[in-house]
């Protein structure tokens, strides 16, 4: 049988039982997605296959014949190539060095331009047989000047140029691209499936593996969890499978009540993004805004937060108007949750102690000093109200899962006590278990602590159910805000494509 | 703007033409005769060689320290042979294999021990300026004429035709392989990889380690060819000389667009650079500018330099 066949495969971490055993299958022309909450051990299986990592136990046999890696570069050579998540693109260089990078055609160490030139040009050709020239896909283009979408074509490009590729994994590739370019990604992928390749697709978005995937396997807890056809299987089905539970409501709804206004903006402009955006945010209210990637949502909060200059128009938190740092914003009570978790939001390196006294350093001993057993009684006092997943206050940011890293950025604006949660992406790149628990906490500080919540998200499914009201921003225009009692999904989608 | 970003050298290139064009000026007339700009070639060959070594090593996201102690140590074993009877070429390269050894070493450290190649060459600068000073006794070596100071010597008469002296002419060869070494091979892709994203670079199978110990044995290599180049103005083998070269070599390629970030950077650039500084350098001479004076103007320039590339980058991503 052609394809990739894993049987029990087993790695340990020290302690840490990362993978206890799994059994996995991809054929040549299908699409297999691999499915898992955050740590469940997807990753591991991924870095596995791809060579990064080697199993303690288990057999892994590609197209009938044994599979065992030593590096990347073995695995490469082997037909087996990795899109990993973080954008693994060199932002210096062109997009043919770097579709060709580590395996450049050479004649005793010289390159061979005209051959390179080929091999780059037909990669390109096979992502999109309508020409290069029309998708500004050009060879000669700086990787740094391309948009995400065009730089996860690149990446696949880089993994299809080798003659011998059979397996392709794909990690997470829709992460951080818009609506378009996922459209872009997944004709890219069927091509591809038509083409014979044997796919592995990981994704958090079960909409995505409705639509592309033809047959899933579930790793929950280092094993596998179950397998099947995704046409045969309802996304609860798989809910249920990935959490160990099902997941009875994914958006609790306690009964809001809207108070007082806290935060306004009015005609408020930035430099150059969004181009005018007015709205009203009460406490006890969650206030959703959707709008596809670029289209100035980040940007309006940065503009409120006071990271962005502001154009034009003003911004009211309680009764004060008028410019203001993010250090000015934090003592009126108003706190920004970044979508870039690990660029800008947190300090990776960093404990979860440190990470979460930045805001606040003041109150942690006499005299202005920091006494460091307050901070870490602090740190575990959130670690536990918010159930973050580590081994104590001390333990680095980096070392978390994504989802008990968002909670920990999120555990920082409870712990310095902001009135206004302006929150970006609040659920980029976090599993559905730790996704239903920032929910639920969303609900919460709305409902019970009173606070004022802004989420800015791409998932309309995600707004229509935590939101009390959606305001959809379309080309750096900020529509009114409507309950959403008369919104759905679909009406929210189509708005913010701007076909409303 | 399209032109710069495709050729960064351009900017420091008119850089050396605008000082140029000011101190011909200001300066007496003797200032723009040709064996004026002859010897300002000579005078930047040491820093420039040094240079391609170095803009290779800052282009992977490096840096190397120890240069001026790797050029003071090259000056000595050049000396100590020709002292022993050695001929021309043999010292000088016993000169240049010491420069390779002690890059070698650089790569070795930075590769097997991890250690950030900041304090690796900040400990290797100390250590080969000890080992220079151990194997001359303390003291300047004089070594018998071999024909080695020729290399940046005005020309003498009859040689007019080669326009330059030998040593500017290794200089331009030199920087001319490291470029084309950069575009046309594989090990040059390599390097910008590294420089640019290192986790994609060893993801797409290159051998990072590999291509680092190389490129700090090569910056080392072009230390010690830098090494004879100043031995041959100084005509002996001094354990105390270049005190602080690595910075002003470091300056030229900064000057010529490199980024310490990695990924950026280009030798025509650097050796623009390093003609930059020579120029101001003679040309205050000229106008009786006192020392300090140019030392403030120089480190001026260099936070210029960045200041303005940076200007030019963001109202690029701007548009």
């Amino acid at each position: 049988m052609s394809g990739l066949v894993a049987r029990g495969v087993a790695k340990a971490y020290g302690a840490t039982i990362a993978l206890a055993g799994v059994d996995f299958e991809v054929h040549a022309g299908e699409v297999h997605a691999l499915l898992g909450e955050n740590g469940a051990g997807k990753s591991t299986l991924v870095k596995i296959l791809a060579g990064a990592v080697r199993p303690d136990g288990g057999s892994l046999t590609l197209d009938g014949a044994p599979y065992t890696p030593k590096d990347p570069a073995a695995a490469r050579a082997a037909g087996v190539r990795l899109v990993s998540q973080e954008r693994a693109l060199c932002p210096h260089m062109t997009v043919e060095e770097n579709v060709l990078l580590g395996g450049e055609p050479t004649r005793l160490g010289v390159l061979r331009r005209e051959e390179a030139r080929a091999i780059a040009a037909r990669a390109l050709l096979a992502i999109d047989p309508k020409g290069a020239k029309k998708h500004r896909l050009r060879p000669d283009a700086l990787v740094r000047d391309l948009g995400p979408g065009e730089r996860q074509l690149v990446e696949i490009a880089r993994a299809i140029t080798e003659p011998r590729c059979r397996l392709l994994l794909l990690d997470e590739p829709t992460s951080s691209l818009g609506a378009d370019d996922v459209e872009a990604l997944f004709s890219v992928v069927a091509r591809l499936r038509e083409a014979g390749l044997a796919i592995v697709y990981i994704s958090h978005h079960l909409d995505e593996i409705r639509r592309i995937a033809d047959r899933f396997t579930v790793i929950r807890d280092g094993r596998t969890a179950g397998t099947g056809r995704v046409a045969e299987a309802t996304p609860a089905d798989i809910v249920t499978m990935m959490a160990g539970r099902s997941i009875e409501d994914l958006y609790p709804r306690s009964p809001r009540v809207p108070g007082d206004v806290i935060l306004a903006a009015r005609d408020l402009a930035g430099a150059p993004l969004p181009v005018r955006a007015s709205f009203e945010l009460r406490r006890g209210e969650v206030l959703g805004i959707a709008g596809l990637v670029g289209s100035g949502r980040t940007e309006l909060l940065r503009a409120i937060f006071g990271l962005d200059r502001v154009r034009r128009g003003e911004v009211r938190v309680g009764a004060y108007v008028g410019p203001a740092s993010p250090a000015a914003r934090l003592a009126q009570g108003v706190g920004l949750l970044s979508e870039d978790r690990g660029g800008e939001g947190l300090a990776l390196g960093l404990t979860i102690a440190d990470n979460l006294t930045l805001s606040r350093l003041f109150g942690l001993g006499p005299l202005g000093f920091v006494a460091p057993s307050r901070m870490r009684a602090a740190a575990t006092r959130f670690i536990e109200k918010l159930g973050i997943v580590c081994a104590g206050p001390d333990a680095p940011v980096g070392s978390l899962s994504g989802g008990n890293q968002q909670k920990v950025a999120l555990a920082r604006l409870l712990y310095h006590d902001v009135d206004v949660l302006l929150l970006d992406e609040p659920t980029r790149g976090v599993d559905v278990g730790a996704r239903a628990a920032i929910y639920a906490l969303i609900d919460k500080l709305a409902w019970e602590a009173n606070k004022a919540v802004l989420v800015v998200s791409s998932s309309a499914e995600e707004l229509v159910g935590i939101a009390d009201r959606i305001a959809v921003m379309h080309k750096g225009e900020l529509g009114p805000a409507r309950p959403v009692g008369e919104l759905d999904v679909r009406a929210v989608m189509l708005e913010q494509a701007g076909a409303s | 703007m399209k032109y710069l970003r495709k050729y960064p050298f351009l900017g420091p290139l008119v850089a050396v033409v605008v000082v140029y064009v000011i101190f011909a000026i200001l300066a007496p007339g003797s200032f723009t005769r040709a064996e004026n700009l002859t010897t300002m070639a000579g005078q930047t060959v040491v820093v420039g060689i040094a240079a391609s070594g170095m803009t290779l090593v800052i282009l992977l996201g490096g840096i190397d320290l120890s240069v001026g102690s790797n050029v003071a140590l090259s000056t000595v074993v050049c000396a100590l042979c020709l002292k022993e009877g050695a001929p021309a070429i043999l010292a000088a390269a016993a000169a240049m294999a010491s420069g390779l050894a002690a890059g070698l070493l650089n790569g070795a450290l930075v590769t097997t021990l991890r250690i950030t190649p900041f304090i690796v060459t900040l400990g290797t600068m100390r250590a080969l300026r000890g080992l220079a000073k151990g194997l001359a006794d303390e003291q300047k070596i004089d070594a018998p004429s071999s024909g080695i100071e020729a290399l940046v010597a005005p020309l003498p008469p009859g040689y007019g035709w080669a326009l330059f002296p030998p040593g500017v002419w290794i200089m331009l060869a030199t920087s001319a392989l490291v470029a084309a070494m950069l575009v046309y091979t594989k090990g040059g892709r390599h390097i910008m990889a590294i420089g640019s994203n290192e986790a994609t670079a060893r993801l797409c199978g290159v051998r990072v380690e590999r291509v680092k110990w190389l490129v700090y044995g090569l910056a080392g290599l072009f230390a010690g060819l830098a090494g004879v180049m100043e031995f041959s103005t100084l005509t002996v083998g001094d354990p105390t000389d270049s005190m602080g070269l690595e910075l002003e070599v470091i300056a030229a390629v900064v000057i010529g667009g490199g980024s310490l970030a990695g990924g950026e950077g280009s030798v025509a650039g650097a050796l623009f650079g390093a003609l930059l500084m020579t120029v101001i350098r003679t040309g205050s001479t000229y106008l009786g500018i006192e020392n300090w004076v140019q030392d403030i103007v120089t480190g001026g320039i260099v936070v210029t330099a960045v200041a303005l590339d940076r200007a030019r980058r963001a109202s690029e991503t701007r548009r």
